[in-house]
Formats: C-alpha cells, structure tokens, sequence
C-alpha cells in the first residue's frame, strides 16, 4: 500500500499522468512473470498470452 | 521537504550503481564513513551496504533505533521516470534492452523501500515508523557532499557525473545551510558518458577506467596534427558545446540511452579511423592521441560550466563534487583558470560521497540545523580518515595467524626514522596506520610508499607490486609546507584531486622532440630530479600532507627529508590491480605476501618480507585472485 500512495505523490508531483498506463501494464506484466517464476501456477500462465 | 525536530543522528547510504558506501552524521559532525568494497572485497561492490553500515553503526555507538533519519541517495521513482521516457523517446529502438532493463525495476529498484528496510531489519531489529527513510535527489546529494564540509559559508557548487535521475551536471549555490539548485543539465546529454564513452572505447572499463584513460592521456602529442583533428570531430561529430557549459550529445554516435554498450563501434571507428581498442591489448600513440583530445575537450567545458556557475552566483568560491570531480587533470586547469578564489573539491566525490551527501542534506535542509564552520580546520572531513581503525592486539592476532616475526618500534619519531631510511635505501614498504579513507584514493593510511628520486620505482611498483600496466603514473604525496618547493601549487591539494607541474628547475634538458618519442620511451626519459612521480607532461597528480589531519604521514615525511633532502615519497594505494584498497591488517598481510613489497609497517609493528615463511604462502594467495579493472 505504501508503495502504491509513493507512486501516487510521485505522479501527482510530477504530473506525468501519461506514465500511469505504461506504469500499470509494466507492474501488471512484471507481476505476473515474477509470479510465474515463483510458483505452482508457474506452468499454466501462459495460457494467459 | 518539511522541517521536524532537530536531528541528532542520520546514517546516508548509496547502492545499487556502483561504489555502494554508508556514512553516519552526528550533530552534523561526519562520524564514519565507508565503501563496501573495502569490507566485501568486490571492486566498486555495487550491493547494500550492509559491512559498511554495521561499521558506522560500531564506530558510532549507535543502534539504527537511536537513528533520526535513514537517507537513500537518489530517488528511484525518478530515474524509473527517466528510462521509462528514454525508452519511450526511442522506440521502437532499445526494446531488447528495455526488455532487460524492466525485470530488474518490476523485482527490485521499484520497491527499494521496503528492500532497504528489510536489509536494515537484517542488521538490526528497529522500529520501521520511528526512524524516517528519505530521499534526496542524486545531484542534491553530490552538492552537499561538496558544499557542507567545505570551509565556505557561502560558495558555487558544480556537481558533474554520468547521471542521477534526470540531472547529469547541476549548478548550485550554496549559502548557510541552504543549497539551491539554479541549473540543471538533463540525460542524455551528459560530460561523465561522453568521457566513459571514450573509456570503453579506447579498451577500458567503464566506471572504474575513467582514471586509467585520464593517466594514459599526457602520453599523447598536444602538438600533432592528429589531435587536433580528434578534437575537431568531437566537437564537430560528437558534441555540441554551448555557452553556457552544457553540451548536447549527438545520439546517433551513443548507444548508452537504449543499448547495452555505450557507443556504435563501427560509427566512432569510421569516425576516428581507427580500430577500438580491445582490453589488455597493446597501446598505440594514437590511442594517447584520442585520450589527450577528449581530456582536452573535458576540461574545456568543465571550465565553461565553472564560468557559468560564476556568472550565476558570483560567488568567489567553488565546490566541485560528482565522478568527473575525481579528473584531477581538469581540476588543475579549472584552478589555473582563476575563475574562483578557491576550490574545494569532495575527497569522495563520486557516488560513495553521495551517502555521506544525503546524510549531510537532510541535516541541513530537511531538519533545517545551522551550520558550524571550524575555521581552524582546513574542512569537516578530518582528512577523509573516515573508515576503520584496528588495534595492536589486532595486529598482533594477524602477525600470529600469519606465522609471522615483526619487529616493533614503540616511539613514533623512531618508527618514522627507520621507515624512511629503509624506503630511502630503495625499498617498497605497505604502509598501514589509523583510519581507513573515504574516497577511492588512498592518503597515506593505507599506502604503498616508495622512493621518488629512484627512476626504476615508477617500473618496479607497477609491474611488480601492483601487477598493473606500466604506462600509469604514481603521485606524490609531499610535506604541505614543502609543496611550492617542487610544484607549481596554488592551494592545498589534501585528497590528491589536483594535478600540478613539477617546477622548471627541477627539469632536465628533454629532446626537441621529445612529444613524438612512442610511449615507452616517453617513460623511460628521466624528465626531473623527481622522476618516480613525474608524469610524461611534467605533471603530477599531488598530496599535501598535513600534520593537523595526518601526524604519522607527516612524520615520515619529515624523517625523510631529513635523511634526503627530499619531502616527499611515491603514494600509491595499497592493493594490487582490481583489488579494493585494503581494509583490515589480514588484507593488508596478503597483499604484502603475494607481492614483491619488500616491508609492511602496520601501525608500530614492521614486518621485514625476508623473515616470513612466504613461499607455501604465496602459492596460496595466488588463488585469491582479483578481476581485473
């Protein structure tokens, strides 16, 4: 959570508003291979794609 | 940044790039301050700095519990900013490297709160909500570096790097405990990549070459037609100059904003007309030609941002600080340029000084203290002695481990005595005493001393003890009040951040033309009655020692000049080629095995290379071998 309101301020600061879609599909994409890296469900995610 | 209740103790920490290092503050009063490599044995060791904390911490007395802030030294939403729109700017060029570059922000740099609070919490238990995280912007960090433990109340801060966040070189001024900030120059476009941009390319490596190519650079001929064709295309090809210092570099001939290296090979070699130079291979005038033309062209436009500063603040002092603040050559021409009265220049002025830099900001600017200025003192770094110290016992338990016999000499006045004559008599010592330096020179504390007058020294240290190449200088460190008897000095040069010219007098006769003798005979003419430390062009990179910060340096010396005439000694760091500079007396005792050094002094102690059992020894700590830098 603490993360998400820093990056909040951050935008909010810098008032890059374009980044916030770019932001959430590279957290989004990220998330997910670190996930799949990770895990059980590692070999199903790409059925995902 | 708000203001809170006063400060007492504030621990700044830079990692994650290269040259990780932590510093603690107390009262505003610099405690500590270490590079992680020091304690890891990884060369520019780029990890948290967890040894060097739990040192502060040690040295310091305190628990991170006792601790009013944490600093970080840069922001991290705001280089992910940058190479996020970089990335954007360029595309669809730089996608492979945007692919790589992502996992690393998506896993990690991101999220480097909770990382720094989890390896904190891997230090020590402490309490996350009372004990504040912060973080300044790189620049910020490099300006108070600069500016706070100068002896100025008010100055012109100019600090130069490859890049922080957006800022690659920023002017600032600084007043009381205030530094605001009145210009920036942003990414790409940036002094310190142009200058590693010709380090990779003239076969070194980036971040740790940059003083081998400023080293190899008087090997060039300034006369010759060659250079200053490369200084045309540089400043026609590669670079914009402007006016006012900043400088725009023409990104079809760099590759560093999108790519994985940091130019096109084959572009800068059409260019140049000539091959880049692979690693380890051998030097051609040419290569110097290229090194002289872009050292040229750095100073040029260092002083072009120093008259802007000037013009901006109308300060008459100037404090330096950032990675190209470490290019002791530009340093030197920027003091001969009389912009400013005087210069005080950060001892370690690249990232590992932006921990001590965040620290000291949020001091100054966040908690808003007042600034006290020791009027005594030549600065607030007490020397840059700033690491650890170790004791007798420590030295004794070392000698036992080592099987070793010493000899030990209980008066200071002695010991120096008996040093000087054996250096004076040709020898090699490793010289280890007190606190460990911050900065990646080193100042006597852990040296590797030799005779300056002895013309093979230059020879047998590089080759035979540091195991490096032999076309690099060695500086001298000599006595402050003696230094205007051998240099052209205008100032005090304490962190060895200034190149001078050997006196005239103390020139001997070169050839006509001596410019155009290829590199190795070059080095191997006896240009002065100094020849150890003399460098090809008559220059020297040099230390002046002063009692008030270094008394058994400066009792060296003086035992020196008693016995030669001569107040000064060759000052290399001790350690052997891509090994970081030694830390504790069992680093120093390997170093000295598995070299041909001749004798270690650690503090009183004097170990004779005679007496050890050194063959089955040596064999052993060959081993433990460095990768090269």
């Amino acid at each position: 959570m603490e993360f998400l309101k820093d990056l909040w301020l951050f935008l909010k600061e810098r008032k890059k508003w374009w980044l916030l879609p770019l932001l959430f599909i590279i957290l989004l994409i990220g998330g997910l291979i670190i996930f799949a890296e990770s895990s059980a469900v590692g070999s199903f995610i790409y059925t995902l794609f | 940044m708000g203001k809170q209740k006063p400060a007492s103790a504030i621990l700044g920490i830079s990692a994650f790039y290269h040259d990780s290092a932590a510093a603690i503050i107390i009262d505003g009063q610099v405690i500590a301050a270490a590079q992680e490599e020091r304690f890891t044995r990884i060369k520019h060791d780029p990890s948290f700095p967890t040894h060097a904390i739990q040192f502060c911490l040690d040295y310091s007395g305190y628990t991170l519990n006792d601790l009013d802030a944490i600093v970080f030294y840069d922001k991290p939403f705001l280089k992910f900013e940058r190479l996020l729109e970089t990335y954007y700017n360029f595309s669809p060029k730089g996608f492979w490297s945007f692919v790589k570059a992502i996992p690393a922000w998506v896993k990690e740099k991101l999220f480097l709160k909770r990382i720094i609070r989890q390896e904190l919490q891997a230090i020590q238990t402490y309490d996350q909500k009372k004990v504040k995280l912060l973080f300044p912007e790189h620049h910020l960090s490099h300006a108070a570096s600069a500016f706070y433990p100068s002896p100025f109340e008010e100055a012109a801060i100019l600090t130069i790097d490859g890049v922080g966040e957006w800022a690659t070189a920023s002017i600032c001024h600084g007043k009381g405990n205030k530094i605001e900030v009145l210009k920036e120059m942003h990414f790409p476009h940036s002094l310190g990549l142009l200058y590693s941009a010709f380090t990779y390319f003239l076969g070194f490596k980036v971040n740790s070459g940059e003083y081998k190519l400023m080293g190899l650079a008087p090997y060039g001929d300034p006369q010759s037609e060659q250079v200053r064709q490369f200084v045309k295309k540089i400043e026609s090809d590669l670079i914009t100059i402007n006016e006012d210092g900043s400088i725009l570099l023409h990104q079809a001939y760099f590759s560093y904003a999108t790519g994985l290296r940091m130019v096109p090979d084959q572009k800068w070699e059409k260019l140049f007309g000539l091959k880049k130079r692979t690693p380890e291979s051998a030097l051609e005038q040419q290569h110097c030609n290229l090194g002289i033309a872009i050292q040229q062209v750095t100073e040029k436009v260092v002083i072009k941002m120093a008259q802007e500063a000037k013009r901006l603040t109308g300060s008459k002092n100037l404090c330096l600080a950032g990675g190209v603040a470490l290019n002791c050559v530009a340093n030197g021409q920027l003091q001969e340029a009389q912009i400013f009265e005087a210069l005080y220049i950060q001892p370690a002025a690249g990232d590992a000084g932006g921990a001590l830099g965040a620290a000291l900001a949020v001091h100054h600017i966040y908690f808003d203290q007042q600034r006290t200025i020791d009027s005594t003192k030549m600065d607030s770094m007490s020397g840059s002695y700033l690491g650890p110290q170790f004791s007798d016992l420590r030295i004794e338990q070392t000698a036992r481990k080592f099987k070793s016999s010493f000899t030990k000499i209980e008066k200071q006045t002695d010991l120096s005595e008996q040093v000087a004559a054996l250096i004076a008599s040709g020898n090699v010592i490793g010289w280890f005493q007190g606190r460990m330096e911050f900065g990646p020179r080193a100042l006597g504390n852990r040296s590797i001393l030799g005779d300056i007058r002895n013309p093979e020294m230059q020879k047998k240290i590089n080759l035979k003890i540091k195991y490096r190449e032999s076309f690099r200088p060695f500086a001298p460190a000599v006595l402050a009040e003696k230094a205007a008897d051998y240099f052209a000095v205008q100032s005090i040069s304490p962190y060895m951040l200034l190149v001078k010219d050997v006196l005239p007098e103390r020139r001997k006769k070169i050839p006509a033309d001596y410019h155009s003798y290829p590199l190795r005979e070059k080095l191997a003419l006896i240009r002065t009655d100094i020849p150890a430390v003399t460098h090809v062009d008559f220059s020297a990179r040099i230390q002046t020692v002063h009692q008030e910060t270094n008394p058994e340096f400066h009792s060296l010396l003086q035992a020196f000049e008693g016995q030669t005439d001569y107040a000064l000694l060759i000052n290399t760091s001790f350690n052997v080629r891509g090994e970081p500079i030694v830390c504790t007396p069992e680093d120093a005792f390997r170093c000295f095995l598995q070299t041909d050094m001749d004798y270690l002094v650690l503090g009183n102690y004097i170990f004779d290379k005679k007496k050890q059992r050194t063959s089955n020894l040596k064999n052993e700590l060959r081993e433990q071998q460095f990768e090269l830098d």
